[in-house]
């Protein structure tokens, strides 16, 4: 399988501009300036044509980020992206956002929905605007995309703030699905719908896959969801790739000691004659982007870490037929722990 | 105890040009203090609709056609609007789905904190800081004092979830609606947001309504599970009753299409349909078009029926001899 999208060394930093106030203050030491923040710090990652890969990771950790650089719509401040071989955007350059071969389903439904337009035109709009349906057709192709999403065709015609969380989510998907693209970025797309909704939506995404290639990058913090539809898994923290390889090694032998702390964290949901759930949530706290600890970022909660972990970067290296970035990585054995 | 919310047959309808959505109709719920109960239910079901109507925040063209609202022994159905905004914010609370409900886009963190405290309270600029980091500390944003100077684009999805619960929660109020408060956060965050809001309900006696899809976190949290299809709620009683021995054929659906439940990479079990149009729903029971069990006999409404806070809207519950 050739790459689809080939990541080089991308970073983002975002900085706030300093207030006159901020500037005069600091100048006499009686403030701060804001501090960057270092959401994406260096990463290189690929996805193949046709596969699923999950990208998973604590809240505020940078995959929003990294998702809205790979669809081209947020410039890098570092590094590049091509998508089929075409730079996607150039280094901290203006995305060229010349294709509609990639689209993204945003985080938040209710952002991403313009709250004046008619549901039947934000999914009419893209399509149109480009020539993939003419205009006397739109009206079918909003209702059978309507339908494949699970809402009633019927309400087309109805507004956003018309519709309950998990709709407009479902509404955001057809709006993307509507414009045939070749890659999907989706950014926790069934986070706020119920369960039999999400199975819907997910089996929704296995059969485009199957039936029509689409290549996806998924982004979630659900593992049981992420793990169900990818073929490989992208594990972040604080802004770097820690861990990546096929769903099945790294759910079934990760090798980076932040992927097992992430797996051995996933509620257990016992149903039987009693209810029984427990959460094992890792223990410290992330650390903050705007002062990233220097070394490996998860050496302040990593049971295993040594002096060498506070200072030295690693790297991904390859292990085991996946790539981390562990400096123990070769002599840790993570497997005795309780598997998930 | 004396019950702290008495919701007692509540409807809300929307009048549309294609008819009248009935999105709640015919809620009835109780709720003492500091007791948590659980939401959940299909997507479009009324539960968002349901904790804006406890809170009178349903705007035309909806309106709640049925039904009483009892708040600390007060009727909230029918009262002037300035006393609702008086009891919003100090006594209850409505962590809202849509994050950006609540975050005002134009004003920092730290500002749009001071302004819900100060509507309730006096309190100074630096007092006001400090009880903002401290909040924001807890709900898991790490370096929070640097984070206050933020406006919301600057922040993560997750993390505008938290400032909304935290903002919530700065009042201590007596009631808190959470709906979804907990989607876009990661097991170890909500773990923290799980204790954080038992702490309180046990310190302080909040209540909270959780309205969530996530049944990990409603089975952490509450003690009562309330299920809702269309608009009414078809099966209620202990998180432990109605998940390990449901009654209502929705509910098992529910339970049967958890991923966890899947091998990776096959098609989940979902419930065949969908659910029905709101302001066209088949005459009986809302379920009965995708329900297996469903007889003649469904085509008339099924009552809430059942004793000791348990019970089931269904003509042919489970668990039931043939
Ligand atoms: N426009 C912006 N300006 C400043 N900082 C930003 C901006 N957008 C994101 N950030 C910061 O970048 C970091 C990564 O944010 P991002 O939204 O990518 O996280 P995430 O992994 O998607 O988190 P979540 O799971 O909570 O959605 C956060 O610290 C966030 O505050
Ligand atoms: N302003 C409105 N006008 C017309 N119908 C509405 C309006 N607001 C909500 N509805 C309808 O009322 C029903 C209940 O909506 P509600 O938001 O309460 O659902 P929900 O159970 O919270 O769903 P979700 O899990 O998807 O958030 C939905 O079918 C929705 O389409
Ligand atoms: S590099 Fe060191 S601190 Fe980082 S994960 Fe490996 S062992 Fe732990
Ligand atoms: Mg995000
Ligand atoms: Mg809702």
């Amino acid at each position: 399988m050739s790459a689809l999208v080939d990541v080089r060394a991308a970073s983002k930093v975002f900085r706030q501009p300093a207030t006159l106030v901020e500037r005069i203050g600091s100048a006499f030491g009686v403030c701060e300036l804001p501090r960057p923040v270092h959401a994406v710090d260096d990463v290189s990652l690929e996805i193949r044509n046709g596969e699923v890969l999950g990208l998973v990771g604590e809240s505020g950790c940078g995959k929003s980020t990294l998702g809205r650089m790979i669809a081209g719509i947020l410039p890098p401040s570092a590094g590049s992206a091509l998508f089929d071989g075409m730079p996607l955007l150039a280094g901290a350059g203006r995305p060229v956002k010349s294709t509609t071969r990639v689209q993204m389903i945003f985080q938040d439904p209710f952002a991403s929905l313009d709250p004046r337009m008619r549901v039947g035109d934000i999914i009419a709009e893209g399509p149109v605007a480009h020539g993939l349906v003419s205009k006397s057709a739109s009206a079918a192709d909003v209702s059978r995309w309507l339908s494949t999403v699970g809402l009633d065709p019927q309400v087309a015609d109805r507004y956003p703030h018309q519709f309950s969380g998990g709709q407009r989510q479902r509404i955001a998907i057809a709006r993307a699905l509507a414009m045939r693209p070749d890659m999907l970025v989706c950014d926790e797309p069934v986070a706020s719908l119920d369960v039999s909704i999400q199975a819907q939506i997910v089996n929704l995404f296995l059969k485009l896959r199957r039936d029509l290639g689409l290549t996806m990058l998924f982004i979630s913090h659900d593992l049981g969801v992420v793990r169900h539809v990818s073929d490989r898994i992208a594990i972040m923290y604080l802004g770097r790739i820690v861990e990546i390889g096929t769903a099945r090694s790294v759910f079934e032998r990760p090798r980076h000691p932040y992927t097992r702390a992430l797996l051995d964290s996933v509620p257990r949901l016992r149903i039987d004659d009693r209810v029984e759930v427990d959460f094992r949530p890792i223990r410290g706290e992330l650390p903050s982007p705007l002062d990233p600890p220097a070394g490996c970022h998860f050496h302040m909660r990593c049971p295993h870490a040594n002096e060498a972990c506070a200072v030295q970067r690693p790297t991904l290296l390859h292990v085991e037929g996946r790539e981390v970035a562990c400096l123990r990585a070769t002599e840790l054995d993570l497997s005795g722990e309780a598997p998930p | 105890m004396t019950a702290l919310l008495e919701v007692r047959d509540l409807a809300t309808h929307f009048a549309t040009r294609t008819g009248v959505v009935r999105a709640v109709d015919g809620v009835t719920l109780s709720l003492a203090p500091g007791e948590i109960i659980g939401l959940v239910g299909e997507s479009g079901s009324g539960k968002s609709v349901t904790g804006f109507s406890i809170l009178g925040l349903v705007d035309p063209p909806g309106r709640i056609v049925r039904g009483s609202v009892r708040f600390e022994g007060r009727e909230l159905v029918g009262l002037p609007h300035g006393e609702l905004r008086s009891l919003r914010g100090r006594r209850i609370a409505m962590v809202f789905q849509d994050p950006s409900a609540t975050l005002n886009p134009v004003l920092t963190i730290l500002d749009q904190m001071r302004l819900a405290l100060e509507a309730h309270e006096r309190i100074g600029k630096a007092a006001a800081r400090a009880r903002a980091a401290e909040i924001l500390t807890r709900v898991g944003i790490p370096d929070a004092g640097r984070r206050l100077d933020s406006y919301p684009h600057q922040l993560s999805g997750g993390m505008r979830q938290r400032v909304a619960i935290a903002i919530a929660l700065l009042n201590r109020p007596a009631l808190v609606v959470c709906d979804e408060p907990t989607t876009a956060l990661d097991v170890s965050i909500q773990a923290q947001i799980l204790a954080e809001m038992k702490s309180l309900a046990r310190e302080s006696g909040t209540a909270l309504i959780w309205i969530s899809h996530d049944l990990s976190t409603v089975s952490a949290l509450a003690s009562r599970i309330l299920v809702m299809y269309a608009g009414r709620v078809v099966e209620e009683g202990t998180v432990g009753d109605v998940l390990s021995a449901p009654r209502h054929p929705y509910t098992r659906g529910l339970l049967d299409s958890l991923p966890s439940l899947a091998t990776p990479g096959q098609d989940l079990r979902q419930i065949p349909g969908a659910m029905p149009s709101l302001s066209d729903p088949p005459p009986g029971c809302a379920f009965a078009p995708r329900c297996a069990h469903a007889v003649d006999a469904c085509t008339a409404m099924p009552d809430l029926v059942g004793a000791g806070g348990r019970g089931v809207r269904c003509h042919r519950p489970l668990g039931d001899a043939p």
